[in-house]
């Protein structure tokens, strides 16, 4: 068509600006809330070595089982406790059952949000556990 | 084509500027209201819908009232229609954008906007609602766009289009008839609950669409040399007059049902909207409304009368006073007191009253203007487009 | 076998509330409806058959009347467990349960020359989980629904704050978050008092209504508002299945004149005032 030229700067701008954006993340991103390895380590909960599901499921797909037990247990009504593979049983419930055992939101899920930079919205309505001071509570 | 609209007048361009400054204040004000929640707006627990979906209710009337111009032209081969035609497809474009901005204006949670499509719920008529306009939009620019290219490349336009050309014509009812059933089917609203809802939105939408359709080709006469043509122009007149008649005979049978029979939730939200409620546990009277009400009555007549005079008078000034008298008279009762009036008094019997804030103000006058600055870029593809194929006539 | 009773029943009710039983619902709407129309007053109690769990409240007003504050406790009890924010102001006002004037509760009723007792009266208005709760159609995202248990649910997660729903509903019984309720006002007081842990707040921009403590109905407890008020005055709110013929609440309301609210509108309301 007409202005193949201009086109053609448009598009280069446009490619630049695109790649910018991840040239800038992997050089210039926020590195100082991980590790020094660069991994970033949640604090798994005392006493409790199992989960509700293999740690393997859990590291990839807790927010699946977490939207799966909020639509059993809201929608379907099905409110009873689930066993761990440990065999302890838990509330389905994050509030409620989760922070239960890990009971730190900051040292636990923040870790690993932060590095991956996830911004889940459970914590506009639910309640984070109270901590110490230092930790700011969750908005 | 499209470059097209980048050429134009010093006019042209600081109507461009106004519109982009509104835009903007727009945009600030709809931040605002963002990092705030909607309390940043005048709404309540008591009134939950505001100037947003009531200017909603009131633009989805005029995306529906293109339809004037559209069925005359394509059904009943009506010539005189030919230059206006498209004005009412972009027209309706213009309307639906300012529909779904005010409609994502107004959720509280307008990042969740797609659950609608994620949950799908057939029995809510906002899931229709969505359906409607979206396929509305669809339709008119699809229809709008292949007109005017084979009209620029100088040919008729495809016979493929014409489907969905007749398509629009059922289509324009439904946008209306769905969004007058979104208020209709609420049992606990007297005001709304009413079977002459949609064919009551339905006329005041033949009257204000076509009207403010008038209202801007009698601006881009003077301003662009777009003539329409008396023809068209003693039509609209007919179709703005006899669809205007029918409003206020709606209402009438209204007024009727509800006083007549005496029934209190029918007379409450009438008394309130023309004469002012008092709340019965605190004594105060509110009216708020009742001028503007009362105004609408009087505007309407009024621009009744003038538009009938000013075809016998053949006087643009009067048919242009007539079609902003209808069109804010209109306005009044569809865009202001249908939606707020219906939510007094509260299901308690509590009377809370309205009031927008700023903020509430900013977003829809941004929203306007945004509607308005799309009309106006589309309008001057028409105008370009329109000219260019007169020209080539002349030479042919 | 009380089990599987139970199973099936609210695998009935799921399919209904799921609207796969749209033609269910729409025959019951159509069964009560007429009757509706025919006679308001008696439409209302001509319920439709009964299918599966509805849960019910039976409030004994003359109870709340005689020991002045209990209903003010009812609702601190509900709004303290539930995280409900205190605004104080009305424009913003969340509520799940509250009073209101006879006049204003029923607004149906007539008011003339009534005792000045009964007029007097702060009567407890509450969502009436009705039977035919006309905004869960109105919903266009199924944030709001009906459980197996005839309880109508809000599932925050899922609004968008369209607020169809409290146009539709005939009550009031539904607040909107106009703000952020874990926000501060002018003093830097928090909008809830004292955070319960136990249960989550709401974000700004979702509906939020009573839900008949249907996490404490599921384990077989009464909900906040009837064990708070029965600790008070004994049966001053009486909780129980409607459709269980021999429970508590089914026998009190066939042996006791109760009226429901609005019952002309067909919503077929399942909390039942003793005046």
């Amino acid at each position: 068509m007409y202005d193949k030229g201009k086109v053609l700067i448009g598009l280069a701008i446009f490619v630049i600006a695109a790649l910018s954006i991840v040239g800038y993340n992997a050089t210039m991103g926020d590195v100082d809330s991980f590790r020094t390895d660069g991994k970033p380590g949640p604090e798994k909960p005392v006493g409790h070595d199992k989960c509700v599901k293999e740690t393997a499921y859990m590291q990839t797909s807790h927010m699946v089982l977490l939207n799966e037990w909020r639509d059993e247990v809201i929608r379907e009504g099905k409110r009873e406790l689930v066993e761990t593979v440990g065999g302890e049983m838990v509330e389905k419930s994050l509030q409620n059952g989760c922070m239960g055992c890990h009971i730190s939101k900051v040292k636990f899920c923040d870790r690993c949000h932060d590095y991956t930079n996830v911004k889940p919205y459970c914590w506009d309505c639910h309640l984070a556990p109270v901590e110490a001071p230092a930790s700011k509570e969750a908005h | 084509m499209v470059e097209k609209i980048l050429k134009g007048n010093g006019l042209y361009w600081g109507w461009l500027s106004l519109l982009l400054m509104i835009m903007g204040a727009g945009a600030v004000s709809y931040l605002v209201q963002f990092n705030y929640g909607l309390g940043a707006t005048g709404m309540s627990r008591d009134v939950t819908w505001g100037i947003y979906i009531s200017q909603f209710t009131f633009l989805v009337g005029v995306a529906a009232g293109g339809l004037m111009l559209v069925l005359p032209y394509y059904l009943h081969d009506y010539k005189s229609f030919g230059r206006i035609t498209i004005l009412g497809e972009f027209m309706a474009i213009a309307a639906i954008v300012m529909c779904l901005m005010f409609i994502i204006a107004d959720l509280g949670q307008p990042m969740r906007a797609t659950n609608v499509l994620l949950h799908p719920s057939p029995r809510s008529m906002l899931f229709y609602d969505m359906i409607v306009l979206n396929g509305y939009l669809f339709l008119n620019v699809l229809c709008g766009a292949v007109v005017l290219v084979s009209e620029y490349k100088g040919i008729k336009y495809p016979n493929w289009i014409k489907p969905f050309i007749y398509l629009s014509i059922p289509w324009a009812i439904s946008i209306h008839t769905v969004t007058a059933f979104l208020y209709s089917g609420l049992a606990g609203r007297h005001f709304w609950l009413t079977a002459v809802l949609a064919p009551r939105f339905l006329a005041s939408a033949f009257a204000a669409g076509p009207a403010l359709l008038l209202i801007i080709a009698l601006i881009m006469e003077r301003t662009a040399g777009f003539d329409v043509g008396r023809t068209a122009k003693n039509k609209l007149v007919t179709i703005i007059g006899y669809a205007a008649i029918l409003n206020f005979f709606l209402l009438g049978c209204e007024i009727f049902t509800g006083y007549y029979s005496n029934m209190p939730g029918h007379m409450h939200t009438l008394d309130y909207l023309f004469f002012g409620l008092v709340d019965h546990s605190t004594g105060i009277m509110h009216n708020n409304l009742v001028p503007f009400m009362r105004a609408f009555v009087v505007m309407g007549f009024a621009g009744i009368a003038l538009l009938f005079i000013s075809r016998k008078a053949k006087s643009d000034a009067m048919l242009g006073t007539a079609c902003v008298l209808i069109f804010v008279a209109f306005w009044i009762d569809k865009g202001l007191g249908l939606v707020l009036g219906g939510f007094v008094p509260s299901p308690m019997e509590h009377v809370v009253e309205y009031v927008p804030t700023v903020v509430e103000i900013g977003v829809a006058l941004g929203v306007w203007a945004t509607g308005f600055f799309v009309l106006t870029l589309l309008y001057k593809l028409v105008v370009v487009v329109k000219r260019r194929s007169e020209d080539l006539l002349e030479i042919n | 076998m009380d089990n599987t009773r139970r199973k099936f029943l609210k695998l009935a009710g799921l399919t209904a509330a799921a609207g796969v039983g749209t033609t269910l619902l729409g025959s019951k709407a159509m069964a009560s409806g007429g009757g509706g129309h025919a006679a308001p007053a008696h439409g209302g109690h001509a319920e439709v058959a009964p299918t599966g769990t509805r849960y019910g409240i039976v409030i004994d007003t003359g109870k709340f009347h005689d020991n002045p504050g209990l209903a003010q406790k009812c609702q601190d009890v509900c709004h303290s467990y539930h995280n409900v924010p205190d605004f104080g102001n009305p424009k913003d006002e969340i509520k799940w349960i509250w009073t209101d004037k006879f006049a204003n509760v029923f607004p149906e009723h007539s008011h003339y020359r009534r005792d000045e007792r009964l007029l007097s009266m702060d009567i407890i208005a509450m969502c009436n989980h009705c039977d035919n709760p006309p905004y869960v159609k109105a919903c266009p995202t199924q944030a709001t629904f009906k459980n197996a248990d005839g309880a109508v649910m809000m599932d925050f997660h899922r609004c968008i704050g369209c607020r169809f729903c409290m146009a539709a509903c005939p009550y009031g019984a539904r607040s909107f978050n106009w703000r952020s309720p874990r926000g501060v006002d002018k003093e830097g007081h928090p909008f809830i008092k004292k955070y319960n842990q136990r249960f989550p707040s709401r974000m700004r921009g979702v509906v939020e209504k009573c839900s008949l403590c249907s996490w404490r109905t599921k384990k077989g407890k009464d909900p906040l508002c009837v064990e708070e008020a029965c600790k008070t005055a004994s049966d001053a709110m009486i909780f129980g299945d409607l459709n269980d013929k021999n429970s508590k609440i089914a026998k009190l309301l066939s042996s006791k004149f109760t009226i429901q609210r609005k019952p002309a509108l067909g919503t077929h309301p399942s909390i039942f005032y003793i005046i």
